[in-house]
């Protein structure tokens, strides 16, 4: 699609708790990010109105841009010099964003293809459903109905395939006759993207009591995953229907001159695009109070997932439940007492808009980050896999490794780009910080540049997309994208001391750094955003590089605002179980890389 | 602007309470407008429907699905007591006879003859819902439910476990940094809202569910008692269903943090009142937090509506809610505009709090609450 000829662009993203607007404006040939404002989001009592929230984040564009874009409660459209924007469009995920409950006939196949097409679509999957999933008839209707969704996707069956079981599934979801999570009065939409030899016993069931709509199977054959039409589906549904019931949202509607998209489902698509424009692996992550995204494009396959309760501020205190004391405690560079810990985070949990203000706490909060990340990649890569069930022509040597259908398909050694975004790692006071705490959850390995979002734009420029790509993609690079610099990570293991990484780093300018870093250390060297350095490693023999076990590694490493990270702390990162040696070396790393202003 | 700060609890001696009464399905309003009520009477009335069991016929009497209907002895919407017989095969020696039985009392909801599936819907249940306060019916909404209005003292936790309930509030503790012990707690506190001070440890805990107190009040608790009490660590702040025999409500935060002063005062002045309260935390967008209603006397003239709340500005009582210094009160001397660099190199907005002994100290205003009457 062409884009459409836009000069100024104000995008809004109406999440949860504040409304985000950005003002995005031609200069010369360049599309820049100039102005950002924000404002409590407003859907919830007394306001009940989400477009309040909205006017009032511009009003402070206007503000601060001097730029007239509102007459009242209207968008003055086309810009006009210095007055007037020529569109307005919007993110949402306010309200709760978009909950649904996925259902298909076997939950590692269409059940796991159901649930990648609504993660894909922006939404939160609130269950799964399949009828192999261990729950008896009962139990299942029971459970549609203590659910609330805003939407259901059914699947079932291949083309051709089994009819009952999808059947079977929507008997349960026509006796359970669930409600919708917001207004009363209308029928909950419920997606139908399984068996097309299903379609009329689906209509006679659910036809009446639902708003059903049915689309393409998302998997028409056991090989072949085609998840987009139900997603524009979702998409569709979210608008047509659970917008209409939320707060103000018929205004917004009107007010936006493109149609408006969850935020999770604006983030993907940016990343999914960068990922095709430079034809390289990428990770993302959002790592919010509540919860944590993960995005990732291997071998241009898109995957999201979100962790409904992974989060730094209301939903710290799961990550704690989930992670264990012993985890987060192994990234604190000091000793803290349990009861203390535990009372600390939990009185962030209850007054979750607070900051660290001592570096302990920093410390702390930091720690807790890299669990919630490391968690969340886990439940990532365990739905970001390959079809399962698929017959597979297998080699020789193939049979020996074992390979099964349904491996993941997040090989982090594949991983080009890690980009996160969130308070915690958008706005760590030190840079490094946020490469550090990346590197510790993901276990980077190989060559991988890292990259953090400024201000949280991904979502806006996700919708400019779908109007103008290159308004999105000069914003994207020039303003959106924090480069914080390159890791260089060798996957092996070995005593602390042993011969790791030879390496010889040339700098612009010719500068030459030379090293021969021994196993268990870190360091970093600065090279600025925009410049590249020659790399020359020589890996010791058991350590890999990407090129093989002790084989050599040249290459162009690229430069950011933390620099390069040469990282011989092995893979898998093991910490000393013992508290006092586990706390001498956390403080070693961090004096090596200036981590934090003090150490005790 | 947004708000730069964290809105404080609100802890006052009168105002106009109006709680939404809501059943979660529609039903009947049993009360009318204008009509007194207490705290437990019924004001709407819904059937919940009843549970759906499922039988698979095809499997039973080993038949196609598609002739389920065919063997079936009751029909859809018909009523079916439980072990009688809904459904047999007719088979040409009566020895192999089987015949399938209903497993509950209640209605066949349908019959499948694609998958030999038949449903089951046991008896719907009444739910009562109770007004919660004593006050007045204000507004009645069709088929669905109430807003109970009243003049009340009001007080809001920070954190609470439990659901709703009332009694006669009783102090348990002389001061509001008491730490409370097991002894201080007796069989006369009974059904009771019982009022502590800085500290309840799990033994003081067991010890007022022991004599079936309906609600404590307390400046803090361990995160590892409330791991004690709910059997697990608790993930997210979204509380109000737990069935622990009590009705846990903390008002400062987690660990042995005195109860402010206002606070304090305010429910012992209120000693030998009725009042009710509920637990129910939800800390997400749609915040609630938990509560205790003291309505006045019968008689009250309604105290005006609630007004705006005012921003932070010099003079503001406020509330450190972070550590270093977590708990303390003092009040707001400066709000400097420009972004400070804190000790984690963070620059943030910062506010100069001054405390009741004449010291100052310079806080990200994010880390505190204002007090609010």
């Amino acid at each position: 699609m062409a884009d459409r000829p836009l000069n100024v662009i104000i995008a809004t993203d109406c999440g949860s708790t504040t409304t985000k607007a950005i003002l995005i404006e031609k200069v010369g040939d360049t599309y820049r990010q100039t102005f950002r404002g924000e404002a409590p989001t407003t859907v919830e009592a007394p306001f009940e109105d989400v477009t309040k929230g909205v006017l009032n984040s511009i009003q402070e564009v206007e503000e601060l841009s001097g730029r007239k874009i509102l007459d009242g409660e209207k968008i003055i459209t086309p810009n006009n010099g210095k007055t007037g924007v020529d569109i307005y469009v919007s993110t949402s995920s306010a309200g709760g964003g978009l909950q649904m409950m996925v259902a298909g006939a076997v939950a590692a196949m269409t059940g796991e293809s159901a649930q990648r097409c609504a993660l894909g679509g922006g939404a939160i999957v609130m269950d799964v459903l399949a009828s192999n999933d261990g729950r008896a008839g009962h139990e299942k209707i029971e459970r549609i109905r203590q659910l609330r969704p805003d939407m259901l996707l059914l699947s079932g069956g291949t083309d051709g395939g089994t009819v009952s079981h999808v059947v079977e599934l929507a008997e349960y979801i026509s006796a359970a006759d669930p409600k919708p999570r917001l207004g009363i009065g209308y029928k909950l939409p419920i997606i139908f993207a399984g068996n097309k030899d299903a379609r009329e016993r689906i209509k006679e069931i659910l036809g009446a009591k639902m708003s059903l709509d049915i689309t393409d199977n998302i998997r028409p054959t056991l090989e072949r995953e085609n998840l987009m039409p139900a997603r524009h589906r979702i998409h569709d549904l979210f608008l047509e229907h659970v917008m209409q019931q939320a707060p103000g949202y018929k205004k917004l509607i009107a007010m936006c001159g493109a149609p408006i998209i969850p935020t999770p489902a604006a983030v993907g698509d940016i990343i999914e695009r960068v990922a095709k424009k430079e034809k390289i692996n990428v990770l993302g992550v959002d790592i919010g109070g509540a919860t944590t995204d993960v995005f990732s494009v291997f071998k241009t396959i898109f995957n999201r997932t979100v962790s409904a309760n992974l989060g730094m501020s209301y939903s710290i205190s799961n990550v704690l439940a989930e992670a264990g004391l012993d985890n987060i405690m192994r990234w604190v560079p000091f000793d803290i007492d349990e009861q203390d810990l535990r009372n600390r985070i939990k009185n962030k949990m209850i007054r979750p808009t607070t900051i660290p203000f001592t570096v302990d706490e920093l410390m702390i909060e930091q720690a807790i980050a890299r669990e919630a990340l490391r968690l969340a990649l886990d439940q990532h890569k365990m739905l970001a896999v390959g079809l399962k069930g698929v017959q597979q022509e297998r080699s020789i040597s193939d049979a020996f490794a074992q390979t099964a259908s349904g491996q993941s398909l997040i090989n982090m050694m594949d991983l080009n780009l890690v980009i996160g975004s969130g308070g915690i790692l958008s706005h760590a006071p030190r840079r490094v910080q946020s490469m550090i705490m990346m590197t510790d959850s993901y276990q980077l390995e190989g060559i991988t540049r890292l990259a953090v979002d400024s201000i949280f734009m991904m979502p806006h420029l996700g919708v400019l997309a779908t109007v103008n790509e290159k308004a999105a993609t000069d914003a994207f690079e020039h303003d959106c994208m924090v480069y914080l610099g390159t890791s260089i990570s060798p996957v092996g293991t070995a005593r602390d001391g042993e011969r790791c990484l030879d390496y010889k780093l040339t700098l612009p300018g010719g500068k030459v750094v030379q090293e021969s870093l021994p196993y268990g250390e870190l360091r970093l060297h600065k090279l600025d955003v925009g410049q590249t350095a020659q790399l020359e490693a020589n890996p010791a023999r058991g350590f890999d590089l990407g090129a093989g076990k002790g084989k050599p590694l040249n290459t162009t490493i690229h430069g950011g605002v933390g620099g390069v990270l040469i990282d011989t702390r092995g893979r898998p990162l093991v910490l000393p179980a013992d508290k006092k040696a586990r706390v001498q070396v956390l403080t070693k790393w961090a004096k090596a890389v200036d981590l934090y202003p003090e150490l005790k | 602007m947004a708000h730069a700060y964290t809105p404080g609890l609100r802890v006052t001696e009168s105002a106009v309470i109006r709680k939404r009464r809501i059943l979660p399905i529609q039903g009947q309003v049993m009360v009318k407008a204008g009509q007194k009520v207490v705290a437990s009477d019924v004001v709407a009335r819904a059937e919940l429907p009843g549970k759906v069991h499922t039988v698979n016929i095809v499997n039973k009497l080993s038949i196609e699905a598609r002739e389920t209907k065919r063997f079936m002895k009751k029909k859809e919407t018909e009523l079916v007591r439980k072990d009688e017989v809904i459904a047999e095969n007719d088979p040409l020696l009566k020895w192999f006879k089987t015949r399938v039985t209903s497993p509950i009392d209640g209605t066949i909801e349908s019959v499948s003859d694609v998958t030999g599936q038949v449903l089951l819907r046991e008896p719907p249940k009444p739910l009562n819902l109770l007004a919660y306060i004593d006050g007045t019916v204000a507004e009645v909404i069709e088929r669905e439910g109430v807003v109970v209005e009243s003049q009340a003292a009001f007080v809001q936790g920070i954190f609470g476990i439990g659901g709703e309930t009332h009694g006669i509030i009783e102090t348990v503790a002389k001061t509001p940094d008491q730490d409370l012990k097991p002894g201080d707690i007796n069989l006369e506190h009974a059904g009771k809202i019982l009022i502590g001070g800085a500290h309840a440890s799990m033994p003081v805990i067991r010890r007022a569910i022991e004599v079936k107190a309906a609600g404590i009040v307390i400046g803090g608790i361990h995160d590892k008692d409330l791991r004690e009490i709910l059997g697990k660590d608790l993930g997210v702040a979204i509380t109000g269903t737990e069935q622990i025999g009590i009705t846990l409500i903390i008002t400062e935060g987690f660990g042995s943090i005195p109860m402010a002063r206002k606070t304090f005062e305010l429910l012992v002045g209120k000693r030998g009142r009725k009042a009710s309260c509920s637990g129910a935390t939800q800390i997400r967008a749609g915040v609630i937090r938990p509560e205790i209603v003291i309505p006045a006397d019968a008689g009250g003239a309604a105290a005006a509506a609630e007004g705006e709340r005012e921003g932070m500005k010099p003079g503001t009582p406020v509330r450190i809610i972070r550590e270093p210094m977590f708990g303390r009160l003092g009040a707001v001397k400066s709000l400097p505009s420009e972004l400070t660099k804190i000790p984690t190199e963070s620059h943030v907005r910062i506010l100069v709090v001054q405390f009741p002994d004449g010291s100052e100290a310079t806080i990200p205003r994010a880390n505190v609450e204002t007090i609010e009457s």
